[in-house]
């Protein structure tokens, strides 16, 4: 019980540098990014693929995170100067993204059993400096921060507030002399490249990396996003950030004491989507419920005044 | 500083909808020029901005800032050199970004953005000062949001975010036609300072005629595509908006119309 509340702790890590990397195409860019699907399977891929024919599981890595960088950049160039529309350009790249990942693996599922990972070489080299049954999570949750961190600087500086502002206002910001084409680029190339490091991260954890290992992520994503903004707040970048990572955190606990009660595995994508849609809507009621009592009991204080 | 030479612009040729935005516009401006624009509904006012602005693209004719031809320069290529305040006080800033955020953006326009951070403390003590001159008491509010602004505070610093820079050319399409009178007085005032103090080369589109009297050393009316009226500093010095009227009806052989023209 304890081991699966730490593996889902772990779990939850690695997908929340997936959800920061949604959290800036979603959030930032206000771009519904669809890529992510592809993406974060092709981080797997490419990982997974490079490490069995004996690569450094570094440089698998790497590779996995620049490959992401690229694949955003080319839904960033299908949209911008495609001209096709957000939703549009993301599920093109998603689809192409599915052959391309099985021309990576040259099969549909690639095992790392016995292979030397990150994930190891992380876990191996901080037991040395420390000895405890939490050296993967403590591990996974500094590196976690890091990327956090580093997001977090760059959304600071001038490019990274002319990509806030490139979601927030565009006009104005081509007026101040930014190429909104370019920072929409950049800032889904930043995305995709979290999502591909991710993914690729989710497959040496998980031992194999799968062509479908994507689906349904933007999904999870999503749902990391909103549960963490609701729960932690996100009045600013820092705060959002954190949010966000906690969000995804959470999402994997709900996952898993929903597995605990006894639902089926494959019924968990079904679960993610109501997950999305509640938190999407019940916002919105709890809105209209508090504008009815607000009225409802003017009403009773307007009638009370009148009756006195 | 600012030249615009034979400008042709007609949206949806060859159409029903045909339209001469404008035709054969000429105009020069010196540098501390301020010029004021009045015209009627679809004069053609906001297009020649959207002209000099690289918004849109001329059909024929050419536009020169500082010597230099700009066509073939997109919107956020000429940006560095061209400050610009719309009507609408929510589109000159970002809304979900602070006060001192939305300034680094704006100091940012004419130097190469790079991987500093936009905001440290150097730039925060100058941002502070600029703020000071508006008289809002922003310069104590640096990190809040910019959409919990009021219009009228959100328009001076979009005036403050254009100016600050000291651009070539400053662009005002009818920047106080969307706040409250006293508010637009505000802001009227600010432009009047801020535009002196830099001695920027001004062109303020306005439906308010005693507006466009007061401020600038130049106006021109425009109608139908066509600059047809243009006031010298020695002339506007006695013009009256009566005076202003009777020319447009001697020029154009009919009554000024326009449902928006505020004459008071």
């Amino acid at each position: 019980m304890f081991q699966s509340f730490i593996g889902s702790l772990e779990a939850g890590i690695i997908f929340a540098i997936m959800a920061l990397g949604v959290y800036i195409t979603f959030r930032i860019l206000n771009f519904p990014d669809l890529t992510v699907d592809g993406s974060f399977a092709t981080g797997g891929a490419v990982a997974a693929t490079m490490i069995v024919a004996g690569y450094s599981p570094f440089v698998g890595t790497l590779s996995a995170f620049l490959l992401g960088l690229v694949v955003g950049s080319i839904t960033g160039i299908l949209h911008t100067k495609g001209k096709i529309n957000p939703l549009l350009s993301g599920i093109l790249s998603m689809i192409a993204l599915y052959s391309i990942n099985l021309r990576i693996m040259g099969r549909a599922n690639v095992p790392l059993l016995g292979q030397d990972t990150l994930i190891d070489r992380m876990e191996s080299f901080f037991s040395h400096l420390f000895s405890s049954n939490y050296v993967l999570l403590i591990t996974m949750a500094l590196f976690v921060l890091i990327i956090k961190l580093i997001v977090d600087w760059f959304l600071d500086t001038e490019i990274g507030l002319a990509m806030r502002a490139t979601g927030d206002n565009p006009r104005m910001i081509r007026s101040f002399s930014t190429n909104t084409d370019n920072t929409i680029i950049l800032g889904l190339a930043l995305s995709n490249g979290l999502v591909a490091l991710s993914g690729s991260l989710w497959a040496q954890y998980q031992g194999f990396a799968d062509v479908s290992m994507g689906i349904g992520m933007i999904i999870v994503g999503l749902a990391s996003v909103i549960i963490g903004e609701a729960v932690f707040g996100d009045r600013t970048v820092r705060r959002a950030t954190i949010a966000v990572i906690g969000g995804a955190i959470i999402y994997r606990l709900v996952i898993a004491i929903a597995l605990r009660v006894g639902l089926d595995p494959s019924d968990m994508k079904l679960m993610t989507a109501l997950i999305v849609i509640f938190a999407l809507v019940a916002p919105r009621i709890t809105a209209s419920l508090r504008e009815k009592k607000r009225k409802s009991d003017r009403r009773k204080s307007g009638s009370a005044s009148v009756e006195g | 500083m600012l030249k615009l030479k034979n400008i042709l612009k007609i949206f949806n040729e060859g159409t029903v909808d045909e339209k001469i935005a404008l035709s054969d516009v000429n105009l020069e401006l010196a540098h501390g020029d301020f010029v004021t624009i009045i015209g009627s509904n679809g004069a053609g006012k906001s297009t020649l901005m959207n002209i000099i602005s690289g918004v849109l693209l001329p059909d024929e004719g050419y536009v020169e800032i500082d010597g230099n031809k700009v066509d073939h320069l997109k919107e956020y290529q000429r940006a560095p050199m061209i400050g610009r305040v719309f009507q609408d006080p929510m589109a000159g800033t970002s809304p979900t970004m602070t006060i001192e955020e939305n300034l680094a953006m704006a100091y940012a326009r004419d130097k190469k953005r790079g991987l500093r951070l936009g905001v440290n403390q150097k730039r925060r003590q100058m941002f502070r000062e600029h703020l000071e001159s508006l008289h809002l008491g922003l310069e104590n509010r640096l990190t809040a949001k910019v959409g919990l602004l009021s219009g009228g505070e959100r328009q001076a610093l979009s005036l403050l975010m254009a100016t600050f820079t000291e651009p070539k050319v400053l662009l005002l399409d009818e920047h106080t036609a969307a706040l409250d009178p006293a508010r637009a007085q505000l802001i009227t005032n600010l432009t009047k300072e801020i535009v002196e103090q830099h001695h920027l080369t001004t062109l303020m589109v306005t439906h308010n005629m005693q507006q466009a009297l007061d401020l600038g050393n130049r106006l021109i009316m425009m109608d139908k595509g066509q600059i047809i009226l243009d006031v010298s500093e020695e002339e506007k010095k006695d013009l009256t908006i009566e005076k202003l009227l009777s020319e447009f009806e001697r020029l154009r052989g009919e009554k000024f119309a326009s449902d928006r023209a505020i004459l008071g």
